[in-house]
């Protein structure tokens, strides 16, 4: 059944194609119609699956703190966040007087689209994915940090004190975190010898590396999963919007629906960051299967490949969902120590020995 | 140290001042010119030792003001009351004790605001809880508010 | 000129942010100027008033049964105790004895008080340092309290139960089953509060030589109550000038040596053991009798000025009437814990970070309209 949805997917994806090709005669016109068409797509999966994340943020707080969470608007309270959005889709959308208009209004597109355009290389089945880039984890990596500057322009345009405050937070935040995030990637890399997504998905079928790769890639997956929320800026790394020492941080001016993208932007952020852990790490699409048990496994394969990305993905999710209602925030100076003191030097040593351990072949 | 103890004490290092134990604590009482070598005995002798100012405040007698320190001593356990008369109610001058006791900062510029005492030597002397260009000193019993509503 | 360029400092070149007077972190209205260099804090300027009620003044003008009223507005979180002050004052004038039940009772109130003061301020510490959780499991323990207050007291905040002479009504029939109950629930979170916030190690991190206060300073600056103790003061009203029966109770002085931001929250959460503990010794040996002395309807205070203070959550309260044997005080002087320990928060927070203030705020536990009056 799994194997009749995946092939539907890439059926669907090449009659498209060759149905475009067939009808416009133009080869660039019919890659930016399929562009299009991806990109609605992406698009309409993207927003319920906001609407789902700030849905289920809500309700794994409440779940935490004792207490019931949105539970009025629609049947459980599931349409809480529709409601929230048309409130801020109604909210007037206040720019200060004295900010740099320009990049004020700039800056939410940024953090938007840079954090949709690193949707592109992550798989979510056999063959569904809209861009199997062959150099997929370096575009993501590098698409993500993209993210600062939008953050840098919000801060520094608002022409608020708090804003320059948390985002200059940021800047060093995400500077200093995407080193780890990078290297606890490329211990990955190194294994599957490759940087396109299908291919490390490919190499996990006869396991997933977080289990072949033994301690060294879980010790890669710990920090990939403390610094990527670094990187988002989810508590306890919430730095650059500390609530209570920056009242808001670099989006303490933004209102409406301005306010609304940087939020989008966060939820994009969180699942981008855990489907690239669930892909890497976890096997992406790949269901779970143990040794010889091949009972075991073909049920394990009759379940489709795109629910066990989004189970993975929605498990990490909800993992970091609990860091932000478990942890305090840290300290700028704290946070600063952990990255360089602590994360670096122990991703570096771990990448070492994840490429002794690629050369000699002492993974399973 | 006893009441007692503390009065000799005083009176030998200050003939001038007198004292009034009516009230619970021994009040010392005091011109406000001489306030402060007392106030500095008090605070780094050792058989006072008042490392502990618990309240400042001033009461406002209409004919003149009386500046009042608590003091408390938490090595000996003794506390007693200096009582400061200040016989210009309309040009009220005091010296500072900021300098000894840090937390009398904060106390003599809430009864600068709201007596208008002016303390001599205070490192910041601003109005604490009214606004700069606040009018008047509402604690003393000449204030009159034409907006304010009795009940 | 839109971009942020000279205009954001100010003319001598200085960074400054206004903290407050709203802001999620300060508890009210309180402002702080802070100077900054980067993230370092180098001064902090507090500036008061923004909730001024001139609360003594209108005392002037109330009744000695009256003003009492007033002071619940004071420090909101422990109004019974300030209630209690100034009942305790007045009766210090009129010299009229409280009959032991209503001593009793007003201790326990003023136990369950300063539990559930100490309650909601562990809940905002975790709250100012992040940690949103904390919150709602203060707020479970404290509801149960303030049930207990509203159930005897007629209110839960605000509850003007002491009256000059004792307490206004006799205790609510149910009252002793009542605080038995949330005792016992009490006590079995302890250990959750515990393993929730203090054995953090964010948590340890960040108020673990954070916000160092001497004892020197502590004394200096007029600092009482926890965050006294934690620089290892002791300044406990309870035991160095005892009140309604304080002397009769055993409990101990907490006593914490480090002076930063965690010996603070050691004591507060120590305190509120200690609470537990005299809570359990009286809850069963309420004597019977009267709740109230007899006083007459308008009280006059003889000629003098009488001086009583208090142990309230967050220090000794001094209530200071001056009478000139009218039906209304002279002169009152609250000398409020808050008002001094909010003094040496410049101190504390100099050479600091900003996050590192919120945590001092935090643990100095202010009540605005305490500050202010």
């Amino acid at each position: 059944m799994s194997l009749f949805l995946e092939i539907s997917f890439s059926a669907m994806a090449n009659g498209l194609h060759n149905w475009l090709a067939g009808s416009i005669s133009n080869a660039t016109l019919v890659s930016v119609t399929e562009m299009a068409i991806a990109g609605v797509s992406l698009l309409l999966f993207l927003v319920p699956l906001c609407f789902f994340l700030g849905y289920m943020e809500r309700k794994v707080a409440a779940f935490m703190q004792i207490r019931l969470g949105p539970n009025r608007v629609g049947p459980k309270g599931t349409l809480q966040i529709v409601a929230d959005t048309v409130k801020l889709l109604f909210k007037e959308g206040l720019t200060p007087n004295a900010s740099d208009k320009f990049l004020f209004n700039l800056a939410p597109i940024i953090v938007v689209v840079t954090s949709m355009l690193a949707m592109a290389p992550i798989a979510f089945a056999k063959n569904f994915q809209i861009w199997d880039i062959n150099i997929g984890v370096l575009y993501v990596s590098a698409i993500s940090s993209l993210a600062v500057i939008g953050i840098l322009m919000a801060g520094w345009s608002s022409y608020n004190k708090y804003s320059l405050l948390g985002a200059m937070r940021s800047g060093a935040q995400i500077v200093s975190y995407e080193l780890s995030v990078g290297l606890s990637l490329i211990s990955i890399v190194i294994l599957t010898g490759s940087l396109r997504m299908s291919d490390i998905v490919a190499s996990q079928a006869d396991g997933w590396w977080i289990i072949k790769g033994h301690i060294p890639v879980i010790i890669s997956f710990v920090i990939f999963l403390i610094a990527s929320t670094a990187e988002i800026n989810r508590a306890p790394f919430d730095l650059a919007e500390a609530e209570q020492e920056l009242t808001a941080g670099f989006h303490t001016e933004y209102s409406g629906m301005k306010f609304a993208m940087f939020l989008l932007a966060e939820y994009i952020n969180l699942f981008i960051v855990s489907a690239i852990a669930a892909t890497l790490f976890l096997g992406g699409w790949m269901p779970f299967h143990l040794g010889n048990w091949s009972f075991f496994n073909n049920v394990m394969d009759y379940i489709p490949g795109s629910l066990w990305f989004m189970g993975k993905t929605f498990l990490i999710i909800f993992i970091i969902m609990q860091f932000r209602w478990t942890f305090p925030r840290l300290r700028v100076d704290q946070l600063l120590t952990l990255e360089w003191k602590y994360l670096l030097p122990i991703s570096m040593v771990n990448v070492i020995i994840v490429t002794m351990m690629a050369i000699f072949g002492w993974h399973l | 140290m006893t009441n007692e103890e503390i009065k000799s004490a005083v009176t030998a290092l200050f003939p001038t001042v007198t004292f009034d134990e009516t009230g619970e604590f021994l009040n010392i009482l005091i011109d406000s010119k001489d306030l402060r070598p007392l106030i500095k005995a008090l605070r780094y002798n050792n058989e006072f030792d008042c490392d502990f100012l618990f309240c400042l405040t001033c009461i406002d007698w209409k004919t003149h003001l009386t500046m009042v320190y608590h003091l408390l001593s938490k090595k000996h356990k003794h506390a007693f009351v200096v009582k400061a008369k200040i016989a210009d109610i309309n040009n009220p001058e005091i010296e500072t004790v900021s300098d000894i006791w840090q937390t009398a900062n904060f106390h003599e510029r809430e009864v600068y605001d709201l007596f208008g005492v002016k303390f001599l030597n205070h490192p910041d002397l601003r109005r604490i809880m009214l606004d700069e260009d606040w009018e008047g000193h509402p604690l003393r019993k000449s204030y009159v508010d034409e907006n304010m509503i009795s009940i | 000129m839109s971009l942020l360029g000279e205009d954001i400092m100010t003319e001598e070149g200085e960074f400054v942010i206004n903290i407050g007077p709203q802001h999620p972190s300060t508890h009210g209205v309180l402002h702080l100027k802070v100077w900054l260099d980067g993230e370092m804090i180098k001064k902090v300027q507090p500036h008061l008033g923004y909730i001024h009620r001139s609360i003594e003044k209108m005392s002037e003008s109330l009744s000695y049964r009256n003003f009492i009223y007033a002071t619940s507005r004071m420090d909101y979180l422990s109004a019974h105790i300030n209630n209690q002050a100034c009942a305790l004052c007045v009766e210090k004038g009129l010299q009229v004895e409280v009959p032991p039940r209503a001593q009793i009772i007003r201790i326990l109130m003023a136990e369950l008080t300063r539990l559930s003061s100490h309650q909601l301020w562990w809940g905002c510490t975790g709250l100012d340092l992040g940690a949103v959780t904390p919150f709602f499991y203060a707020f479970r323990e404290r509801e149960a309290v303030l049930a207990i207050m509203e159930e005897s007291c007629g209110a839960r905040l605000t509850q003007n139960y002491c009256v000059p002479g004792g307490v206004m009504y006799d205790i609510h029939p149910n009252f002793q089953n009542r605080v038995k109950d949330v005792i016992k629930q009490i006590k079995s979170k302890f250990q959750e509060y515990d393993d929730i916030l203090s054995g953090n190690v964010i948590f340890e991190q960040r108020t673990k030589g954070v916000g160092y206060l001497s004892p020197e300073d502590a004394v200096s600056f007029g600092c009482t109550g926890p965050t006294a103790r934690g620089s290892g003061v002791s300044c406990d009203v309870r035991k160095w000038f005892p009140y309604d029966g304080y002397e009769k109770v055993q409990f101990k002085e907490i006593l914490e040596t480090g002076g930063d931001c965690y010996a603070r929250y050691m004591v507060r959460m120590a305190e509120m053991k200690q609470s537990v503990y005299i809570i359990e010794q009286l809850i069963d040996h309420i004597p019977e009798g009267d709740f109230q002395a007899k006083t007459k309807a308008v009280i006059k205070l003889p000629k003098g000025e009488f001086y009583q203070r208090v142990e309230t959550a967050r220090g000794e309260l001094g209530v200071y009437i001056v009478s000139d044997g009218a039906a209304s005080p002279y002169r009152i002087k609250y000398r409020s814990p808050n008002f001094s320990n909010l003094s040496a928060l410049g101190h504390m927070a100099t050479g600091s970070k900003i996050g590192d203030l919120v945590a001092i705020m935090a643990t100095i536990d202010l009540v605005i309209p305490d500050v202010d009056r």
